[in-house]
């Protein structure tokens, strides 16, 4: 506990020096538009883009975002506690769990996560996997590149026959929990071993902590393979695999193939957009397609409060997707968008 | 003036036990403290005690999903890189101690003994990225290859050193706390072996003693529980720390004879897995393994104050 109070204290130390930096830049033009001042936690992977469409937002209208990145569960329970206007989440909550704690959830941004590995000689792209062999890989089954499984589906492609390096993360992460939720879903042996969840019994490998430890380790360790989110691999030019995915199409990341899945996902069906994207049907959707969740009270204590972190949401849906773009997230489907509004108009007061 | 005296003596009685209730309340708080610390943790893994009982120390599962924890793979990775980093600090350290205080000229020991305190200021998140960055490719590059090959197929100890050469596991682990704990133990070293009183090794040479003699047979046992102390002091830094073990010990929750292998730490589980751990027993048991790194190295570092403790007695005798 005092560890988590202690990374929300420096988060808040962080995000209010950057914010101090912000209200500095814009003294000239907008001195003393104090508005609002939004508290919000969670996520570690939307803290990137939050953090630019909340001095974008700031900018504009001159309401404070105060968001804490101290990851996914630290924010449910923080939003559940009552002691922020709003967390973000990798994970989706259910209706029930959502009833119980009288909360409100949808989407916000779309990131997807990508096989990185690291073997001489297989250009970026070129080798191909399927679902259940990179599960098997991942279980410690398949334990060389020159496996029958991988050769046969990688015609022309070299391989060495060198033993597979497994990472994965070594925290709690909603990345790993969308690796896992995907790998559960095509392999029921995965399922039954190791299962879904943010942190799992690891069969096989080394772990890395955060996106930025497992690639480090992927890009250092000869013959490597992990998994991390789409921004990584840009970022640090890394290799990485195209997947199967549920049409039978091998498909690679892209911002493109990630909002194919989302479009192609059944929102409409699900309650409270209680969905995680993996697996997503359409004939060119990146199976591995992750969205981060915006959780919110339906009825707050304070509730100007909740709406001013409404305002600063419908701004980010309408007008802050393009700023995802730039940073290497992916936006919502315009479809999306709009069930989200009919959404939250008549639950969160 | 004598009319002036009793007042003077009233007020500093007055202001002296003033001054030792602050200090003994400073002194008091630490002990209260510590005993307030050992409480909260050992209450916040009652739950893991409580639903795993003695299972908690011998089991192998780490099962988020499964709600199954045991703390022996962490527990064997922090005594196996404590014992790694000892076997490496341990000699290096005395070294650097005999060569400061008998066999350097006076000239270059300032300077060396400063360079071997400045170790002990460089922040151990900077070995940990050294560490990943630069001394484990070396690892998997060289020494591990040379390991399996070598030592590998030797009997009884092969399996010790058979393993993925990936430069990641419990050696590079051991090798890079052993660097961190040699200013520990060099610089405790260094001072007891000034304190060995000079007539002792005087007579020792008068006596016909080459210099191998008188390090062996005067200095070293006259020493001895003060290096011992001086070894548990530095044993105590190597099994809580975390981020430079993190980083270059592979974080997985495997149990392995091979010290090329992969392992986890008390300290470096608790820095990976408390952020994300939701579930009341999950919690629970990283607070429970916390506890037990508490214990251990409570009783290290009470054994090494209570060896150094002796050697002052003894020392205050002779002279």
């Amino acid at each position: 506990m005092k560890a988590m109070i202690f990374a929300a204290a420096s988060a808040a130390l962080f995000v209010s020096a950057c914010g101090g930096g912000q209200t500095s830049n814009q003294a000239g033009g907008n001195a003393g538009a104090s508005g609002a001042e939004i508290t919000g936690a969670g996520s570690t992977f939307v803290y990137p883009v939050l953090s630019a469409w909340a001095s974008d937002y700031q900018k504009q209208s001159g309401a404070k975002v105060n968001y804490q990145s101290i990851g996914s569960g630290g924010g449910i329970s923080q939003v559940k506690a009552g002691t922020v206007d709003f967390g973000a989440s990798d994970q989706p909550l259910s209706s029930e769990e959502l009833a119980q704690s009288n909360l409100a959830q949808f989407p916000i941004v779309i990131g997807g996560i990508v096989p990185v590995i690291n073997v001489t000689g297989v250009e970026a792209g070129k080798l191909r996997l399927t679902g259940p062999l990179l599960a098997d890989i991942f279980a410690g089954k398949v334990k060389k590149w020159d496996d029958p499984a991988i050769v046969t589906i990688n015609p022309g492609v070299k391989l060495p026959s060198a033993p597979i390096a497994v990472v994965h993360r070594s925290d709690g992460s909603g990345t790993t929990f969308n690796f896992t939720h995907y790998l559960s879903q095509v392999s029921p042996s995965w399922k039954a071993g190791p299962g879904e969840g943010k942190t799992v019994s690891w069969p096989a490998g080394v772990g890395g902590k955060g996106n930025e430890g497992v690639a480090a380790y992927v890009k250092q360790l000869p013959n490597s393979i992990g998994y991390v989110e789409y921004a990584y691999v840009l970022q640090n030019g890394m290799n990485y695999a195209s997947l199967q995915n549920s049409a039978g199409n091998f498909v690679l990341p892209s911002a493109e193939t990630f909002s194919n899945a989302a479009a192609t996902a059944d929102w409409g069906k699900a309650q409270d957009f209680n969905l995680v994207m993996t697996n997503a049907p359409g004939a060119n959707a990146y199976p591995m397609t992750a969205s981060v969740f915006i959780l919110m009270p339906t009825s707050a204590k304070d509730p100007s409060r909740s709406k001013a972190a409404l305002d600063f949401f419908r701004y980010v849906l309408n007008s802050g997707q393009e700023q995802a773009k730039k940073l290497d997230y992916v936006p919502l489907p315009a479809e999306l968008v709009k069930q989200i509004e009919a959404y939250i108009g008549p639950r969160i007061k | 003036m004598t009319a002036h005296g009793p007042i003077v003596k009233s007020h500093s009685a007055a202001a002296d036990r003033v001054f030792n209730l602050v200090t003994g309340g400073a002194a008091w708080l630490v002990l209260i403290l510590l005993g307030a610390t050992a409480a909260s943790m050992a209450w916040g893994g009652r739950l893991a005690f409580e639903t795993f009982g003695f299972g908690f120390i011998t089991s192998t599962d780490w099962d988020a999903v499964g709600g199954k924890f045991g703390a022996l793979v962490p527990i064997y990775g922090t005594i196996v890189t404590s014992i790694v980093a000892l076997v490496i600090a341990v000699p290096v350290s005395l070294g650097i101690a005999l060569f400061l205080t008998d066999i350097a000229p006076r000239w270059i020991r300032g300077p060396i003994g400063i360079a071997v305190e400045l170790l002990a200021a460089i922040p151990s998140i900077i070995y940990g990225m050294w560490g990943l960055f630069i001394f484990a490719p070396f690892m998997a590059a060289h020494v591990d290859p040379w390991l399996n090959g070598t030592l590998g197929p030797l009997p009884l100890i092969g399996p010790i050193f058979t393993g993925p050469p990936i430069g990641i596991g419990m050696l590079t682990a051991g090798i890079v706390l052993g660097i961190m704990i040699i200013p520990f133990i060099a610089a405790v070293a260094r001072d007891v072996f000034n304190a060995v009183p000079p007539p002792l090794k005087e007579s020792a040479v008068a006596l016909g003693s080459t210099r191998w003699e008188v390090l062996s047979r005067v200095t070293l046992p006259y020493a001895r529980s003060a290096i011992i102390g001086a070894i548990f002091l530095g044993l105590g830094r190597a099994l809580g720390e975390t981020m430079a073990v993190t980083f270059v010990l592979g974080n997985a929750h495997d149990l392995s004879i091979s010290l090329l292998m992969p392992s986890n730490s008390i300290a470096a589980a608790i820095a990976n897995e408390f952020t994300e751990a939701d579930a009341e027993l999950y919690r629970s048991s990283l607070i429970a393994l916390a506890f037990l790194l508490f214990v251990v190295t409570f009783i290290v570092l009470s054994a090494a104050k209570l060896l150094l403790l002796r050697i002052n007695r003894a020392h205050g005798r002779t002279s």
